[in-house]
């Protein structure tokens, strides 16, 4: 093991301005171990990114090998080349050298799984027709080994003509010498490309030459993918780009093809080719002992696999609740105990109010949802790299895509029961753009544990205690399990309609390998834990940081000349007071007065704040400790005619509001990084406040009448 | 009507002849390997029948049934 030395290297490297390094892009399928490798070469320092205007991540690092410096760009893991959606065409730009801020690469590492060489020589094949330096990493050789594949490591040198290096990911087997081969590789000439279809890639040259004459210049191999790639996405651009060229495309697909379309003769030819070069390279045994085998027949099993399945499902949820809740409270406790010492020891004044109430608040409420999101994200992570997670897809494809999402979909969806942050970066291994969205937006409606205190604070004033069966059925439990339900039939809906709507489903076809198990290498799953738990600190942290203070700063200012006022008072005659009044006839039709208004509007940022503000306007001192007489001033509240404020319609129409109201900056900070955009984001709340006003008004006017 | 992969019993071995259907349609199951003279067994299905797991070239995948429909083959 050197990751010591490695990590003392990448301090040094960080030192460096990364301008000028040579560029080594990894590339290969998923489940290759190309991620494990990647960490092996960078170390923990490795950088997220987005590609502009896509919704795909890159992952970026440095390496030293020798004395030189180089810079590392890892390619999204992918089965082939050609390109259906805008989020596919990472790997060839990043291959042209077309993405900015990323030159063209001096070396690209192939990743080739050594137990799965049919398949990903196909990649490889299609890569290896650019003009560019190659290494071949080949990954899970020791797995291999133990299910007696024999690779002739010269023989499948010589098909890809590039130097070949026996990878184990798991314990760095191979690495210095991978590092060895690099800087030759760096160093030395430049190969010829191997190309299997000469008259093709000739065709698509001339093509290029014609299409740049006309004024759109296309790399000849963007030319030669659209030529083959019929209906992709470079075909799509370029038809774009000049509308005339659609006619000339078709014209010369079909000379080449001579009644068989090309995209079939690609994928005939280059199979074929594997097969010829397999037959010499690769050993294996007759009868295949595919370990995992029996493992699956459990796991898979339509009884069994199903059981096992719940019960997975329920430790996972079990084990949020159970480690999480202490951390949480802890959270909660230390945060208010540090306010109190502020106050303790410096005394009331504008300063402290900052510190206490506006910039530990403000932490807090970012920093309290550390615990259960790290705890989801080890099980999600953990699941992923297991091979579980595919598992469990096969298992509920046909339920979710029922529901208008996909298999994929139901681990993130289930997460969003605890948090939807979690559940929204767990989309993104949704392969299909369209369902990836589809689960992303449908996710916040489930019900996540900061609605939970809403609700318990509201059905214990107005539902009744009263309990059925033996006490086995409480009216207060089923009414909590009703909004449970809500959440669901809302998130199954918006699925719905979105697919109706703006995401029309494509034909694209649902693949999904099934990988076989593996122990999940503790490295990369730390590696991963800390990039997402990063991510959601320094997107959503920031976020809901300033949206904080300024709430913060709405509640406080002006400030009243008065010292005497109390703090309700206060918040009355601030900005935020004065606001809640101004719009509360927009709110009166739904039953809510200025107070119920301010507090909503004050927990946007994050739903679970309602509780502590309708405490500081009704003036309890500790809301949630005394629960009780916040309940009592609830229900005292009156409107200026006299009437309750809070009525059982109103009451659960508040519910209904919370239920289907997107009061939460970190998810839309998570959802404006997943996607790349802010239009998400901005659709979803448009869409969920929306819905929340008309399902709390419906609630207030039916329920009224009756 | 021609033999296709969802009319295998489970555990049947079987060659692939052709893919019915568009190229665009057809082109990420061509990627993934299966193509004309392919051999695929068909090792189970999903409780409700869809998706099924296929196991080719050594490793397995999982389709859809509209997907499985129009793999044809013959056994």
């Amino acid at each position: 093991m050197n990751s010591a030395l490695n990590n003392a290297n990448n301090l040094a490297v960080q030192a460096l301005p990364g301008g000028d390094l040579p560029i080594v892009v990894t590339i290969g399928n998923p489940n290759t171990g190309k991620s494990s490798l990647f960490n092996l070469l960078t170390g923990l320092n490795q950088k997220v990114s987005n590609f502009p205007g896509v919704t795909v991540d890159y992952l970026s690092g440095e390496s030293k090998i020798g004395d030189k410096t180089i810079s590392l760009i890892d390619v999204p893991g992918t089965y082939s080349i050609a390109a259906q959606s805008p989020d596919e065409m990472v790997a060839i730009n990043v291959l042209l050298g077309n993405v900015p801020n990323i030159g063209a690469p001096s070396v690209v590492i192939l990743v080739l799984d050594a137990t799965n060489l049919r398949r990903n020589l196909f990649l490889a094949s299609q890569v290896r027709e650019l003009q560019l330096k190659y290494v071949v990493a080949l990954t899970m050789t020791d797995i291999a080994e133990k299910r007696g594949i024999e690779i002739d490591i010269s023989a499948l040198s010589e098909a890809l003509g590039a130097p070949v290096v026996p990878i184990v990911a798991s314990n760095g087997r191979g690495l210095e010498e991978l590092k060895n081969t690099l800087s030759q590789v760096l160093a030395g000439p430049m190969p010829e490309p191997i190309v299997l279809n000469v008259e093709h890639h000739e065709a698509a040259t001339k093509f290029a030459s014609e299409v740049e004459e006309r004024g759109s210049p296309f790399h000849p191999f963007e030319i030669y993918r659209a030529l083959i790639d019929k209906g992709g996405f470079i075909e799509k651009r370029l038809i774009d780009s000049d509308p005339a060229i659609a006619a000339k495309l078709e014209i010369l697909r079909s000379e080449l093809g001579g009644g068989r379309d090309l995209t079939t003769i690609e994928a005939r030819d280059r199979y074929s080719w594997i097969n010829a070069k397999v037959n010499n390279v690769e050993q294996r045994p007759a009868v295949s002992t595919l370990k995992g085998e029996l493992a699956d027949r459990v796991i898979n099993h339509p009884v069994y696999g199903t059981l096992l399945f719940i019960l997975v499902m329920a430790l996972v949820f079990q084990s949020v609740f159970a480690w999480a809740n202490p951390l949480m409270e802890m959270i909660d406790g230390a945060t208010a105990s540090i306010s109190n010492w502020v106050y303790a020891t410096f005394g009331e004044s504008l300063f402290t109010n900052f510190i206490a109430d506006g910039v530990l608040a403000g932490v807090g409420s970012v920093v309290i949802f550390l615990p259960q999101i790290i705890i989801l994200f080890i099980f999600i992570i953990i699941l992923e790299d297991s091979g579980y997670m595919a598992r469990a897809a096969f298992l509920m494809d046909r339920l979710m895509r029922w529901c208008g999402l996909s298999g994929q979909s139901f681990i993130p969806m289930l997460s969003s029961f605890a948090c939807a942050v979690p559940g929204i970066m767990g989309a993104r291994v949704i392969p299909n753009a369209k369902d990836r969205i589809a689960t992303m937006v449908a996710a916040p409606f489930m019900t996540c544990s900061a609605r939970l205190p809403v609700y318990a604070l509201l059905i214990a004033a107005f539902v009744p205690p009263e309990r059925y069966l033996g006490g086995w059925v409480s009216v207060q439990g089923l009414v909590l399990l009703g909004f449970y339900f809500l959440g669901i039939f809302a998130a199954i809906g918006t699925a719905f309609l979105l697919h109706l709507t703006i995401l029309k489903k494509e034909t694209a076809n649902f693949l999904l390998e099934l990988p076989p198990y593996r122990m999940p290498n503790w490295r990369a799953v730390v590696t991963k834990l800390l990039s997402r738990a990063g991510v959601f600190l320094k997107r959503a942290g920031t976020i809901i940081f300033f949206v904080a203070m300024v709430v913060w700063v709405l509640a406080t200012f002006p400030k009243s000349d008065d010292p005497e006022l109390s703090a309700a008072s206060a918040i009355e005659q601030s900005y935020l007071g004065r606001a809640s009044q101004t719009v509360a006839p927009l709110f009166a039709p739904l039953g809510w007065d200025w107070k119920v208004t301010a507090a909503v509007i004050a927990s946007f940022p994050a739903r679970e704040v309602v509780i502590a503000v309708l405490g500081t306007l009704y003036a309890i001192d500790d809301p949630e400790t005394q629960q009780e007489s916040l309940i009592q001033r609830i229900r005292e509240s009156k409107h200026p005619s006299g009437e309750p404020v809070f009525t059982v319609p109103m009451a659960f129409g508040l519910m209904v509001f919370f239920a289907l109201c997107l009061q939460c900056v970190s998810t839309m900070a998570v959802m404006r990084r997943e996607t790349n955009s802010w239009r998400w984001p901005i659709f979803s709340w448009v869409y969920m406040t929306s819905l929340g006003y008309l399902g709390a008004l419906l609630c207030f006017q039916l329920g009224s009448k009756i | 009507m021609a033999l296709t992969l969802v009319d295998l019993r489970l555990g049947q071995t079987a060659i692939v002849e052709d893919l019915l259907g568009d190229s665009i349609e057809n082109q990420r199951l061509m990627h993934m390997g299966i193509v004309e003279g392919c051999e695929i067994k068909l090792v189970r299905k999903a409780p409700s029948g869809d998706p099924i797991e296929i196991s080719l070239m050594g490793y397995s995948l999982s389709l859809r049934q509209n997907d499985a429909r129009r793999i044809v083959v013959s056994s």
